[in-house]
């Protein structure tokens, strides 16, 4: 597993980084990541959800073979500021799953059909079965939109406090998804520090169905699965920026009055 | 706490608790009647501005303490549950860590007011040397509240700053493994982190009332840093700085509200969203962005012992203050040359955070070095040395001089 080192009154400019996989080298200079456009970003942002759905089905299909997500409840899909599937269409999805369950009155466990309320269960029995198929332990993708990053050098980290660019962790992501630039090499990647990383290219043109109309490409799977993992990682996005749009209306409000109310009082003090 | 009580009780039930408790009396001569200098600027809030953030990081610190587990297993993940399932929990955590940071920012911009206006002087040493006490208890709790998410950072830092008391001849290690609760980083440390942390600002609220104390004995300093002498000279602290300082604190909240509900990531490390994995070192172990200036000055010097001498060097020298400093002139608005060298501490504060941020390598050392060396010889050479070379520019007789002068003065030019 890899893992940006980042300063923290700067975020993302500190450090070069290192992975188990034997890559990094601090003074290597790597690919920078794209911006690209999310619906998500901003003052406004808001999740779409037929982007995460999208989004959904490439971690359904491909992701979630190796990785798991074991934050997310299979009823946080049916969130009307998220993916907002139909509770017939979780309730469903749910069952397709197998959960262990018990002990029951007998003493075993057992198996029965996944509950809207049961956590996406992991293909692997624990992080040693994953070594021992993979090679290596594929993170869980819960909150792998905000565990990752790419340096934002001075000033470019000072101009992200004003731009709200909170983005980097998606992006790098579209960016490694899309990295794989050696044909004959599928561990090498443009993007991924010291360019040698575990998990081979995981996605190609066509590889996953959709049925919405969506070009099927790489492009396209790359910024879906990106925007998917961002939701899964920063679940109350939309409720936190519409809230801080009201709370920022009142405060500049309420501080137009003080200031006013300010000015009056101090009005008759002679030298103010 | 200044001067004979003026309040007189109206009802009975006043009069009969005021001749036993003369709390009443006591809360109004402070916050209501109090003279202020009639001229202290929006920098003066910030004390006002520190006393609201202390309470919202308790206030939101003793919610959060009713959802989170202090146990290494589940701190991360009873971390996500606040995010994900506590109503209202990511506000809550967002507030608390991101309230963390506004409240050091606030703290840091309060210090160098102090250090400008010349604050620290007499009579207010003990004032000062306070502060500084309050401060320490801030840098202790805010890295013993980092620890607690147990993300990698956490775990990390918390490795590396114990480890700094391994650097203590003879007993440093029993130190640290006292310190660890183990022989390494573990759930024992964890846990005391965690009481600690929720202690510590109990003691910070009684250290600031002292603070507050110290005072209100001899009164706020103000920019032209004459001491007040008449009536005129000041006003009482209600209206004219309850207003002002509640402007002050609302323009505030708005910086706090745009990290909170837009940037609620900005101040913080990616590699803290993953679970500490003591097995699995970060590329690049940095502190919270407060701390880099010192981690800079820590890293500069080769010898273990010595960077972590420095370290606490830096940030106890300002207690030193009221006596390195001899010029007896306090405000730098009267004072030419010490308000250059103030912005030149100011930029190589700011040029050891940069450094701190970034790997020890190349000229990042060099530059680490030297400024370091700036930053002592800040207070051990400039302060000392400064009033023997510098002309101060002479000193209006009274605060009320200098605030009607200047109206005097730009009615003059209009």
């Amino acid at each position: 597993m890899f893992a940006l080192g980042v300063a923290l009154a700067a975020p993302v400019f500190a450090a070069q980084s290192d992975s188990s996989q034997g890559g990094g080298i601090g003074s290597e200079t790597h690919a920078v990541p794209a911006r690209q456009s999310w619906t998500f970003a901003g003052p406004f942002g808001k999740f779409d959800p037929e982007q995460l759905q999208r989004g959904f089905k490439v971690y359904h299909d491909v992701c979630s073979n190796c990785h798991s997500l074991k934050l997310v409840a299979f009823r946080d899909l049916a969130d009307p500021e998220g993916p907002d599937f139909s509770e017939g269409q979780v309730k469903a999805l749910a069952a397709t799953y197998k959960i262990e369950d018990g002990p029951n009155d007998a003493g075993q466990m057992f198996e029965r059909p996944g509950r809207p309320s049961d956590h996406f269960p992991w293909v692997f029995a624990n992080p040693e079965a994953a070594k021992a198929a993979l090679g290596a332990v594929p993170p869980d993708m819960s909150l792998l939109a905000k565990a990752r990053t790419y340096p934002r050098p001075f000033p470019l980290f000072l101009f992200d406090a004003f731009t709200q660019y909170q983005e980097t962790g998606p992006d790098y992501i579209v960016a490694i998804l899309n990295g794989y630039t050696h044909p004959g090499d599928d561990h090498w990647n443009l993007y991924f520090p010291g360019h040698t990383i575990a998990m081979p290219r995981p996605l190609k043109d066509g590889a996953v169905q959709y049925t919405d109309g969506a070009p099927q490409t790489l492009t396209q799977y790359s910024r879906d699965v990106a925007a998917f993992l961002y939701w899964a990682a920063e679940p109350k996005l939309d409720e936190r920026k519409q809230m801080g749009m009201r709370v920022i209306a009142f405060l500049i409000v309420f501080a137009g009055l003080l200031y006013f109310t300010k000015r009056r009082i101090w009005a008759g003090v002679a030298g103010h | 706490m200044s001067g004979q009580s003026t309040y007189v009780p109206k009802n009975a039930f006043a009069k009969w608790f005021e001749s036993r408790l003369p709390l009443i009396g006591f809360a109004r001569n402070s916050f209501v009647t109090f003279p202020n200098p009639r001229n202290l600027n929006y920098w003066w809030t910030f004390g006002g501005i520190l006393a609201f953030m202390l309470g919202f990081q308790i206030v939101t610190g003793v919610v959060l303490a009713m959802h989170y587990t202090p146990d290494s297993k589940l701190a991360f993940l009873s971390v996500e549950h606040i995010m994900r399932d506590v109503n209202y929990g990511w506000l809550l955590r967002y507030a608390h860590s991101n309230g963390a940071s506004l409240f050091f920012a606030a703290v840091y911009i309060h210090m160098l007011r102090g250090l400008y206006y010349g604050s620290y002087k007499a009579p207010r040493e003990v004032l000062w040397i306070l502060g500084v006490t309050i401060y320490l208890l801030m840098m202790a709790t805010g890295f013993l509240g980092y620890t607690l998410p147990w993300g990698q950072m956490s775990f990390w830092g918390a490795t590396v700053i114990t480890s700094l008391f391994g650097a203590i001849p003879l007993v440093g290690s029993t130190i640290t493994t006292w310190l660890w609760g183990g022989y390494a980083v573990d759930n024992a440390t964890l846990n005391r982190f965690y009481a600690l942390h929720y202690l510590l600002p109990f003691m910070i609220a009684g250290v600031v009332v002292l603070h507050i104390w110290a005072l209100h004995v001899p009164g706020s300093n103000n920019p032209t840093g004459i001491e007040k002498k008449t009536d005129k000279d000041t006003l009482p602290f209600h209206p004219y700085f309850t207003v002002k300082d509640g402007f002050g604190l609302v323009v505030f909240l708005i910086v706090f509200a745009w990290f909170l509900f837009y940037i609620p990531n900005y101040l913080g490390d990616a590699d803290n969203y993953i679970e500490a994995n003591p097995l699995q070192t970060p590329a690049e172990i940095v502190p919270e962005w407060y701390y880099l200036p010192y981690y800079a000055i820590l890293r500069s010097i080769p010898s273990k012992l010595t960077g972590v001498i420095a370290l606490f060097s830096a940030i106890l020298i300002f207690a030193f203050l009221p006596w390195l400093d001899r010029s007896p002139v306090k405000s730098a608005s009267y004072r030419p040359l010490y308000r250059i060298f103030f912005w030149i501490f100011v930029a190589v504060v700011l040029g050891l955070g940069y450094i701190g941020a970034n790997r020890p390598e190349g000229s990042f050392v060099i530059a680490g070095r030297i400024l370091t060396i700036c930053y002592f010889a800040f207070f051990l050479v400039v302060l000392p040395l400064l009033p023997f070379v510098e002309k101060p520019r002479p000193l209006p007789a009274s605060i009320a001089d200098a605030v009607l002068g200047k109206t005097a003065e730009s009615q003059r030019k209009t």
